[in-house]
């Protein structure tokens, strides 16, 4: 059963905020395999990040706190682990890359301190032997001239190569699942495929577990196997992303594929989501997505449909999916 | 300015090459603070050699010579520089070691306050929440206290002396070194790489260590030399005020306090002393607007 590198459960995580609280992440289930990436899409405030960080246990303390759920790493349920444990588990197993390179670098240091830094957070080894591995590290990820690199500064460098840095830091104690929160929304458009291919490369030969978070579809047929698309707090649908992508079965994602401008035909105009997404604190009895949805019926505004199985590993919680 | 113009995106006007021109060499040697450098330096070597430098002692009285004006005025001698006091010493060497006790009192002082403030600005800034309100309203009530009341109360409780003064100052300062570096510790804190250290198993302790300190050591840096000139200042008032550097030993503010009642017979007595302290107040207050400038640009560039 455990092939799974990471199997999340049932996950509620919670925030108490100055309207209240708020059900950040509620109910939320997935699991990847080793080598697998899957991508968490979802419109911002719908609880990708949440998500992610509950995972680390780093939710923004004291406001927010899991409630409920498990979150298995190899098989280890990580939400009843002490802080001291948790310092373990970060970083040599699960590490992440964050959005914006030009602020995920400390500028005092040179790259090679950061580099080293990591790796000795994890490995207590000698300085020479430190400093070879920060080098492979870097070449990993394909630096120029990583040596010469190891004693530049972070404002010295491109957008692109710092978070190529990033990357090396992020894989440098060789985690067994890489969080990959928008990782190159800050980035070039075409420095964005260039990171994206090599990420994949290295999830190749790293057998790496990967959770890319972003809203760009475009992101997620280029590097995901498997996709879940989150609203409100909530997994709305998932399934494989080839499946997903030509019968989304879910209405949001079905809304979300049309909004996504497409090169062929003529544009008239782009169609848009009717609404705001609810407020997370003040949420609709029902389907969250019913006041936007244009196939709502009755029951949609009264009760949470069930999550639905509508192919093979491709489920949509839609009570137009029940069978 | 001066960085852009390669990556303006319109050809630039003649008029900008000129100016670049105009601007690039000035930008660096001309705009440092020369006449504050030079205060400084002085003060600092007279206060270092000040046995070297001092013609006579401090404290050596002679009566005979007592109220002489400075020697560019009618009955003054080339013997004493800038003139005697009421008991015959000499004015300049009082100045010089008057220097050796404003400049170890603001050492004292600005390093026990500063790092005081600044261990608990980074604490309220990167822990936040409950602890955070707490040291605030402590720093709030703090800045609340007329500075030199306060300095009194500590002088006259704690005894007169160097290290009554240098407590009493501490108590003063170190809260406006921790509002500032806590708020400049909330924008280190914010950025990603915090983050990132937090998701690498860092620990609270070795995070504010290792990246936020060296964040906020420009800040840090600016604050200091901000600083020097007030605590010279506090320093000096606490002396005119008798709750200082107890005689004899020679301090400006003592000085000034000593000739202001012969202010219309032997104007020197306190003219020199307060000049002095209004020049080097000064030389200090424009090295660190200028240490602001400098270290701020590229604190913003990064």
């Amino acid at each position: 059963m455990s092939d799974y590198v990471l199997e999340v459960k049932d996950l509620h995580a919670h925030l108490s905020t100055r309207w209240g609280l708020v059900k950040a992440v509620d109910g939320v289930s997935f699991a990847i395999r080793a080598g697998e990436t899957l991508g968490l899409v979802g419109e911002s405030g719908s609880g990708k990040t949440m998500t992610a960080l509950s995972l680390l246990r780093l939710l923004p303390a004291p406001a927010g706190r899991i409630v409920k759920g498990q979150v298995l790493l190899e098989g280890e349920d990580l939400v009843p682990k002490s802080e001291r444990d948790m310092r373990r588990v970060r970083g040599r197993r699960i590490s992440m890359i964050l959005q914006d390179p030009q602020t995920s670098l400390n500028p005092v240091f040179t790259i090679g301190n950061q580099v080293e830094e990591a790796l000795r957070a994890h490995r207590a080894e000698g300085r020479g032997d430190m400093r070879a591995r920060a080098v492979d590290a870097l070449r990993r990820v394909k630096v120029a001239a990583p040596e010469e690199r190891l004693r530049t500064f972070p404002h010295q460098m491109s957008g692109g190569m710092k978070q190529r840095v990033v990357g090396a830091i992020a894989l440098a104690p060789e985690p067994r699942l890489l969080i990959a929160d928008e990782p190159t929304t800050a980035l070039d458009v075409t420095i964005q495929l260039q990171y994206l291919m090599l990420l994949k490369e290295v999830q190749t030969r790293m057998g790496l577990a990967m959770l890319f978070i972003t809203h760009d579809f475009g992101i997620v047929a280029r590097m995901c196997d498997r996709v879940a698309v989150m609203y409100a707090g909530r997994i709305v649908e998932s399934g494989p992303v080839r499946a997903l992508f030509k019968t989304p079965r879910h209405p949001y994602t079905e809304a979300l594929m049309a909004s996504v401008p497409r090169m062929e035909g003529r544009v008239e105009r782009l169609p848009s989501i009717e609404g705001q997404p609810p407020a997370l604190h003040r949420l609709p009895p029902g389907c969250r997505f019913a006041p936007r949805c244009r196939y709502v019926e009755p029951r949609c505004r009264t009760e949470y449909p069930p999550t639905f199985a509508v192919g093979a590993q491709h489920e949509a919680a839609c009570w137009r999916a029940e069978p | 300015m001066a960085r852009l113009e390669g990556h303006l995106p319109f050809p630039a006007a003649p008029a900008d090459a000129d100016a670049a021109e105009d601007v690039a060499p000035r930008s660096d040697f001309g705009r440092l603070p020369w006449t504050a450098f030079v205060i400084i330096a002085v003060m600092v070597v007279v206060a270092v050699f000040a046995p070297l430098i001092a013609p006579h002692s401090p404290t050596e009285q002679s009566l005979p010579d007592k109220l002489k004006p400075p020697a560019w005025q009618e009955g003054g001698s080339a013997k004493h520089l800038l003139g005697t006091d009421l008991l015959g010493r000499d004015l300049f060497s009082r100045l010089v070691y008057g220097a050796r006790v404003s400049l170890t009192v603001a050492a004292f002082a600005l390093l026990s306050g500063g790092l005081i403030g600044l261990a608990i600005g980074i604490i309220a800034g990167y822990l936040g929440g409950r602890v955070d309100s707490v040291l605030m309203r402590v720093v709030d009530a703090t800045l609340t206290f007329p500075t030199i009341l306060i300095a009194l109360l500590l002088a006259v409780s704690l005894g007169a002396g160097l290290r009554t003064i240098v407590i009493a100052i501490t108590v003063i300062i170190w809260a406006r070194f921790a509002r500032v570096v806590r708020g400049e510790v909330l924008g280190v804190r914010a950025r990603d790489f915090v983050s990132l250290a937090r998701v690498h198993g860092c620990s609270s302790f070795r995070i504010m260590l290792v990246h936020i300190v060296p964040n906020v050591m420009n800040t840090f840096m600016v604050l200091l030399t901000l600083h020097i000139g007030f605590v010279i200042i506090v320093e000096a008032s606490l002396s005119f005020l008798g709750a200082g550097i107890p005689p004899p030993t020679p301090s400006w503010g003592q000085m000034v306090a000593d000739g202001r009642s012969h202010i219309a017979s032997a104007w020197w007595l306190s003219v020199m002393p307060g000049a002095a302290i209004m020049l080097v107040v000064l030389a200090f207050n424009l090295f660190g607007d200028w240490l602001r400038d400098w270290l701020d640009p590229r604190l913003r560039q990064v």
